[in-house]
């Protein structure tokens, strides 16, 4: 498979701020890639450094084999869906979405059906005449989707697009856009802070802390294999155990992760604790614990039984999943 | 105190908002009445008679033509002086982050804000200065410097409520530079330049302060007007061109006033 976006070593410095510091990153062609990571870590400059809005300070950029360096956003052949949408508000919805064409010089009846076919896309059919203002979030969203697709482009940029939906929305169209990004088969790069938007939707996800990705791999293996200490806390919650007690554990002296699913009660034999508190989370239970001077959270199933305040309990948990973590940070 | 937004004002106060407006606008309906006086040597009260001839007799006057003529070439030229650096301006201070920006922004706005003797005087000893006779590029580059604040403010403003990302959304669509410009930046600002640049024509068209220290033996509208004032002929001629005055520069600032009131929501916001 094809490479579609390749950095190497690349850097984006904002005066003293490292906004991208020394990545290397390979985005393959087809591939539902994610930048998972806290507000200012980096993922957006990533971004816009694809999209050509930001030139990097040093490293080389490549897409689909063919230098970066230089070529403005306007003969770059990526599209960007904005956090913001960026509709522009003085034309018609099919005119954004035509926009494109408009620019290339396609004739007006001819981009005017290709408008209607990318809002039939995205499911707003007959939307062409409205104003942008006169849409719901969600239908703006659409809107920004379509006006990029119809460009065709060979990667489709997203940063944050589903941020300003409200819930029930969000997972309408995280859904959807995974749907559209099969029967497309285009490079998608997703740019979110909500892991478990990253995980559910991407083929791989990169992590990104402080300008720097600290990991890269499938969403499973970023969840059952987290390198880092900063990975394991970020993508979803995890129990981070010292050297001491790992080496106690397992033999083993590094930090380890333990997701709170991967703990058991059992009776009778395992690590002896005490239950501190709990919370009743619908689906399961967050059981939070003290195992000898070591505070961990434990989820129950809904259907196990609920172990009172300050009673004594046993843990157990297969060893694989006592994930040991290479990386100090 | 009142809130109730459909309640009925007391008498008191729908008297001193009458009188109000009526100091306001009274003495210019004078101005329109003597031009049709029969009387042309003094301003007599009530007009001995009403006629139309003092319209044919202005009509036939090369002064009023030249004047005008004078008035309407300086403030068109410095209204697109002003168009087009005003929108330079604005562009630069709302789009970019650069040392000393706030100050620029202050000096940009500071001559609208002096008097406008001290404008002139400064300008007059300038090009004398300078060795420029004075002419009418002069009072062109003089009109030019409130002109071009009148514009800036108008864009700065537009600008400040247009979303940036509109910008890269053209770009990032295909569209280079000037592409973006005509397609996406113009038709956001369009109607704040328009309403700058009209407010710019008006403010020069009768401008009389800045224009007696920059202008050589010219006389724009104003001017010669105020020297009509002094002579005792035909003096209803001011009169008539008076309300053509307020009618050109009245109609503009009104236009301006429709362009930009429903200017309110913010271009381009996503949410």
């Amino acid at each position: 498979m094809q490479t579609a976006v390749a950095f190497s070593t690349v850097s984006r410095h904002f005066g003293a701020v490292r906004a991208v510091d020394d990545v290397d990153l390979e985005i393959k062609e087809g591939e539902f890639f994610a930048m998972l990571g806290p507000s200012g870590s980096g993922k957006t400059t990533c971004l816009r450094l694809i999209a050509g809005f930001e030139q990097p300070t040093s490293g080389h950029i490549e897409i689909f084999g063919e230098t970066a360096e230089g070529v403005p956003p306007y003969r770059r052949n990526v599209n960007t869906v904005f956090q913001d949408y960026a509709l522009f508000p003085h034309l018609s919805v099919a005119d954004n979405v035509a926009y494109g064409p408009m620019i290339r010089g396609v004739a007006k009846a001819e981009r005017r059906k290709a408008a209607d076919e990318a809002l039939c896309l995205v499911q707003l059919p007959g939307y062409g005449d409205r104003r942008p203002g006169q849409l719901s979030g969600g239908q703006r969203q659409r809107v920004a989707l379509a006006r990029a697709l119809i460009n065709k482009p060979k990667v489709l940029l997203l940063d944050e697009p589903l941020g300003a939906l409200d819930l029930k929305l969000r997972e309408q169209m995280q859904e959807e856009l995974k749907a559209l990004q099969r029967s497309l088969a285009i490079t998608f790069v997703f740019v979110t802070h909500d892991q478990g938007e990253a995980l559910s939707m991407a083929d791989r996800v990169a992590v990104f802390n402080d300008g720097k990705i600290m990991q890269v791999g499938a969403p499973e293996e970023i969840y059952r294999a987290p390198r880092s200490r900063f990975v394991a806390n970020f993508v979803g919650s995890s129990n981070i155990l010292p050297p001491e007690l790992t080496e106690r554990l397992a033999g083993n002296r590094s930090w380890a992760s333990l997701r709170p699913e991967a703990i058991h009660i059992a009776a009778g034999e395992g690590q002896r604790a005490t239950v501190t508190g709990y919370s009743y989370l619908g689906a399961a239970t967050r059981l939070a614990v003290d195992m000898g001077g070591q505070r961990l959270t434990v989820l129950l199933p809904a259907s196990s039984d609920v172990p009172a305040v300050g009673q004594q309990v046993f843990l157990t948990w297969q060893p694989s999943d006592l994930h040991l973590m290479e990386d100090e940070q | 105190m009142r809130s109730d937004p459909n309640g009925k004002a007391p008498l008191g106060l729908k008297i001193a908002a009458a009188a109000g407006l009526l100091f306001l606008h009274l003495p210019i309906l004078l101005i329109f009445v003597y031009a049709f006086t029969t009387e042309d040597r003094s301003y007599q009260w009530p007009p001995p008679g009403l006629t139309l001839k003092w319209f044919a007799v202005t009509w036939n006057r090369p002064d009023v033509w030249e004047a005008l003529g004078l008035s309407v070439r300086v403030a068109a030229i410095s209204t697109v002086m002003a168009l087009i650096l005003g929108t330079l301006c604005a562009a630069a201070v709302s789009r970019t982050k650069f040392f000393g920006r706030e100050t620029i922004s202050l000096l940009v706005i500071l001559p609208i804000a002096l008097p406008g003797i001290i404008t002139g005087i400064a300008l007059r000893s300038a090009f004398n200065l300078a060795d420029v006779p004075f002419s009418f590029w002069t009072i062109v580059l003089g009109h030019a410097t409130f002109c071009v604040v009148v514009v800036y403010n108008n864009a700065i403003a537009r600008f400040r409520r247009t979303s940036g990302s509109l910008i890269e959304a053209s770009m990032d669509l295909g569209a280079d530079g000037f592409q973006t410009f005509r397609h996406v930046v113009l038709p956001n600002i369009g109607t704040a330049l328009l309403a700058g640049g009209m407010l710019a024509f008006a403010l020069s068209f009768d401008e009389v302060i800045v224009t007696t220290f920059t202008a050589g033996q010219q006389a724009t509208l104003p001017i010669w007007m105020l020297e009509e004032l002094v002579r005792p002929r035909q003096r209803p001629v001011t009169n008539v061109v008076a309300m053509v005055v307020v009618l050109v520069t009245f109609l503009p600032i009104l236009a301006a006033y429709y362009l930009t009131r429903d200017g309110d929501r913010i271009a381009g916001s996503g949410k």
